[in-house]
């Protein structure tokens, strides 16, 4: 979210056209694309949907591609809480973990799959609470309802500074690679123009700033 | 239609959900509306916008507020804590709680309609009878508000059933404890497994009617009797 509206703001900076950004789980966005939303872009939190999309005849094919790969962190709202490895999931020192929906989201999906590769699925699982994404899922963890979470780096990331709290960054062989990928909607000049810009060194550097690897 | 174990762990659920709520409600929606039926309070009027406030805002406000302060840092998460109950949040007794705030107007108006209909008139003679002010209550007002508490009560359990937003804010999902069907649905939505969502929305549909309709024959033989 943080990034994108950074995104945007540079790309309005030196374009005269303005983008209005519209936030939403990638569920739903695809069900209002399928059912004719005027949107020109859909940058997905995954690589099914805008496959789909393009395999129904919405999305444009040629324009399918990959602007970001996700990587995952376990974070805690309070200082100290997370060490910078594991050990707090496997020694069960918290009162909730809070995760994206595995099911919905593929930044859920993936913190499962670490739970799976560390063999902690089964003791963690009375403590898990979903988030129905991954903002929600980052919700639980910041307002201290659940002591650590598996949540999106570009949340907590900024400037490649974190903030607030404590966290542990994911290794990313322990889960299948976050591939976000966006795909044009119709045929539209400006998103043509944003997605060209999307492309450059200079988004690329904002990406990375958050956290985002390339 | 058939279903999964964890959409009928999530109707069985809503239905715990809504009865606990429902009869809450009943006994605290009762003393509060027989209050704001009778007093000229300059307090009234505060506390009848109190009550009316679910109607208007949005369910998010009542569950972003509800996440913050029940939140071990918040002040019901402090006070919850204090007394050993833990949080409340992604608990059933946090969704009871937030509940019957969501659901308060939705009982305590219809009581408080029926108790301003019923007049000052029938408690006089009462009293003139020599009946004591809880006699009264019980064999005076009660039978004669009973079409306001079976609407208030029906009002309130298919509310709670309906509720959404503030579950989904305080509630993460957790089965057989905070994922009722209304969540249950909207997660089959975003999965795009229309199939499920659709079979258990149809479900909702045809419950919620039933249960208006009813209330509605129920209201209209009564007051077919009673006037």
């Amino acid at each position: 979210m943080m990034p994108m509206k950074a995104i945007v703001k540079e790309f309005e900076r030196t374009n005269k056209n303005k983008i209005s950004l519209i936030f939403g789980s990638s569920g739903k966005l695809y069900a209002q694309i399928k059912n004719g939303a005027p949107y020109q872009a859909f940058f997905s939190a995954d690589q099914v949907k805008p496959k789909i999309l393009c395999n129904e005849n919405i999305g444009l094919k040629k324009s399918l591609f990959t602007y970001a790969t996700g990587r995952l962190a376990l974070w805690s709202s309070q200082k100290n809480m997370v060490t910078n490895d594991f050990s707090i999931l496997s020694n069960l020192n918290f009162n909730k973990l809070s995760l994206a929906n595995p099911r919905l989201a593929p930044y859920g999906y993936a913190a499962k799959e670490v739970l799976i590769h560390l063999n902690l699925l089964k003791t963690t699982r009375s403590k898990w609470v979903q988030g129905e994404n991954i903002s929600q899922a980052y919700q639980f963890v910041y307002t201290a309802n659940a002591d650590i979470g598996f949540i999106a780096l570009a949340q907590i990331m900024k400037n490649e500074i974190i903030s607030k709290g404590s966290y542990w960054l994911v290794p990313e062989n322990f889960h299948s690679p976050i591939y976000q990928d966006a795909v044009l909607i119709k045929k539209s000049l400006l998103g043509r123009r944003f997605f060209d810009f999307f492309k450059t060194q200079k988004v690329k550097n904002i990406l990375k700033s958050y956290g985002y690897s390339l | 239609m058939s279903f999964a174990q964890s959409d009928l762990s999530a109707m069985f659920l809503t239905v715990k959900l809504a009865s606990t709520v429902t009869i809450i409600l009943l006994i605290i929606g009762t003393p509060i509306a027989w209050w704001l039926s009778k007093t000229n309070s300059i307090f009234k009027g505060f506390i009848n916008s109190l009550i009316a406030l679910p109607l208007v805002l949005p369910p998010t406000v009542l569950g972003f507020y509800c996440l913050i302060l029940m939140s071990p840092k918040g002040l019901i998460g402090q006070i919850t804590n204090y007394i050993g109950l833990g949080s409340l949040t992604f608990t059933f007794w946090g969704l009871v709680v937030a509940s019957v705030f969501y659901s308060l107007p939705f009982v305590v108006q219809p009581i408080q309609n029926s108790f301003e209909t019923i007049g000052t008139r029938p408690l006089e003679i009462a009293a003139t009878a020599g009946s004591s002010p809880l006699d009264t209550f019980m064999t005076v007002v009660l039978p004669l508000a009973k079409p306001g508490f079976l609407t208030a009560a029906i009002l309130g359990f298919v509310h709670t059933v309906g509720e959404f937003g503030v579950v989904l804010m305080i509630g993460g999902n957790i089965p057989g404890e905070t994922q009722v069907v209304s969540v249950q649905i909207y997660e089959h939505v975003e999965a795009l497994d229309y199939s499920t969502a659709h079979s258990l929305s149809m479900v909702m549909v045809l419950f919620s009617f039933t249960v208006l309709l009813v209330l509605n024959y129920l209201q209209r033989s009564n007051k077919t009797t009673l006037f």
